[in-house]
């Protein structure tokens, strides 16, 4: 059986992991890198790094993180922010990263993804999508980090990305974002079952139910979480457990990379 | 020795490798098979690109024959798909004919990519699985999967809407449809008993 996926995701800006981390056994918690080599030890089935550097002029921070990661990581992980052409995409794949993500530049330019798609295949290119369900009960897609409206629609504009060549979307809802409270379940329905790709939902992780819910009610594939991971406060097996015993399917050994050679 | 013909996964291939502890010599001419102790075939994309960039650097015979010559092969994900007869991937391309079968899309009714964690069911004892136990979770990520003729190679397949083909051992050749170098420590453990079967000192 297919596993459902917990994917944790860090802020980056140059270079340093924002959004404060809190890990007493690590030296630097700042430092990416050592973050995500903790959580691979920790059992989280995925990574995202997105990079919120206001000026993606000079990437060698990201590549070097890139870099380094794929040096001491051994699971998938995903790289995105200011990716705006082939070019930039190829530079993180060549420097590890397994996929990269999008957002603001694919409504911008929407065959972007099929550029990407084409050029380095479908598994590797991941549309993020930021969405508000309106007053009206609209789901409408929102760019440049949430803050500017496009008059799109959620579930079309999803529909759109997996024709052009997208192999996965990653979902945040604007309404849930940040309140720790709850996925949003109508949304992410709405566009899991729009698609015939997987489906990660995001925004308003607080604790192993909502992952629970996102997965049976929302019917996603994957969950992603920042910040009820970075305290400390919810281990990632002690959440995977639970959502076992709901009935999911969870990858749960957790082989220690010392123990196998 | 690790094979280069532009290949997606070729840095991540390349590391695991050397985290279990070997010195990978990585080439793109087919000359550099001839010393090699073993030789691991990368790949993600698709089968098309795959096929016209080992024809281009003059790949194919030469895998042919090493193979042929039993000597120790891995083919990883499109390192795997690239030596069935032929893959439907795009239309109908004409593979490298190292094992029998087709390569065919995954039935509807599931979400494709199968991209994920899955559970990897072991049929027969391998040198490969050392130390893995039964039922551990790999990584993949693939829309297409191989329907083997010869059902006796698969030593070991995961369920996805259908029984599909996760690892192939034929002799001294084996091919997995997952990603090692991204399935965690079991997946490491993959490239390490690989190594150790085929390596005097297990270093590669």
């Amino acid at each position: 059986m297919l596993t459902k996926r917990i994917i944790a995701c860090f802020d980056v800006d140059q270079g340093r992991v924002v959004k404060g981390v809190s890990f007493v056994e690590l030296r630097d918690a700042g430092d990416p890198v050592e973050l995500a080599t903790l959580y691979d030890h920790e059992g989280i089935d995925e990574l995202v790094f997105l990079d919120i550097t206001a000026s993606h002029e000079d990437r060698s921070t990201v590549v070097d993180m890139v870099r380094r990661t794929a040096d001491r990581v051994f699971i998938p992980f995903t790289v995105g922010g200011g990716l705006r052409s082939d070019g930039d995409m190829m530079l993180m794949l060549e420097s590890g990263a397994d996929k990269i993500t999008i957002n603001t530049a694919a409504v911008e330019r929407p065959e972007l993804i099929s550029e990407g798609a084409y050029r380095f295949g479908s598994q590797c290119i991941v549309v993020a999508i930021d969405a508000r369900t309106e007053p009206d009960g609209s789901m409408q897609v929102y760019t440049h980090g949430g803050r500017r409206p496009t008059g799109i629609d959620a579930v079309k504009w999803a529909r759109e990305v997996v024709e052009r060549g997208a192999g996965e979307i990653m979902l945040t809802s604007m309404n849930t974002d940040g309140h720790q409270d709850g996925y949003d379940i109508p949304l992410t329905r709405a566009v899991s079952d729009a698609v015939g790709v997987p489906v990660i939902a995001s925004g308003g992780a607080g604790n192993a139910q909502h992952m629970i819910d996102a997965i049976t009610e929302g019917r996603a594939d994957a969950v992603l979480a920042a910040s009820i991971f970075h305290f400390g406060t919810h281990p990632i097996m002690d959440v995977k457990r639970q959502m076992q015993a709901a009935g999911i399917a969870m990858r749960m050994e957790h082989a220690d990379y010392d123990d196998v050679f | 020795m690790i094979l280069d013909y532009g290949a997606g996964n070729l840095r991540s291939v390349i590391r695991a490798v050397e985290r279990v502890g070997a010195k990978p010599e990585v080439a793109s001419v087919a000359a550099a098979m001839d010393d090699a102790d073993v030789v691991i075939l990368p790949g993600v994309g698709a089968a098309a690109d795959t096929m016209r960039n080992l024809r281009e650097r003059g790949l194919v015979e030469p895998i042919r024959e090493y193979i042929d010559a039993d000597r120790p092969f891995l083919g990883v994900c499109m390192g795997l798909q690239a030596l069935m007869t032929v893959s439907e991937e795009g239309g109908e391309h004409p593979c490298l004919d190292v094992l029998k079968g087709r390569v065919v899309r995954l039935p509807e009714g599931r979400k494709i990519p199968h991209m994920g964690w899955n559970r990897v069911r072991q049929h027969r004892l391998s040198p490969l699985f050392e130390c893995i136990p039964d039922e551990a979770h790999f990584y993949f990520v693939h829309s297409y999967y191989c329907d083997m003729a010869n059902p006796e190679e698969v030593v070991a397949s995961t369920e996805y809407g259908t029984d599909v083909t996760a690892v192939v051992e034929r002799g001294r050749l084996a091919a997995t449809q997952f990603h090692p170098e991204k399935s965690g420590a079991y997946g490491l453990r993959i490239y390490r008993n690989f190594l150790l079967e085929h390596c005097a000192n297990g270093t590669g």
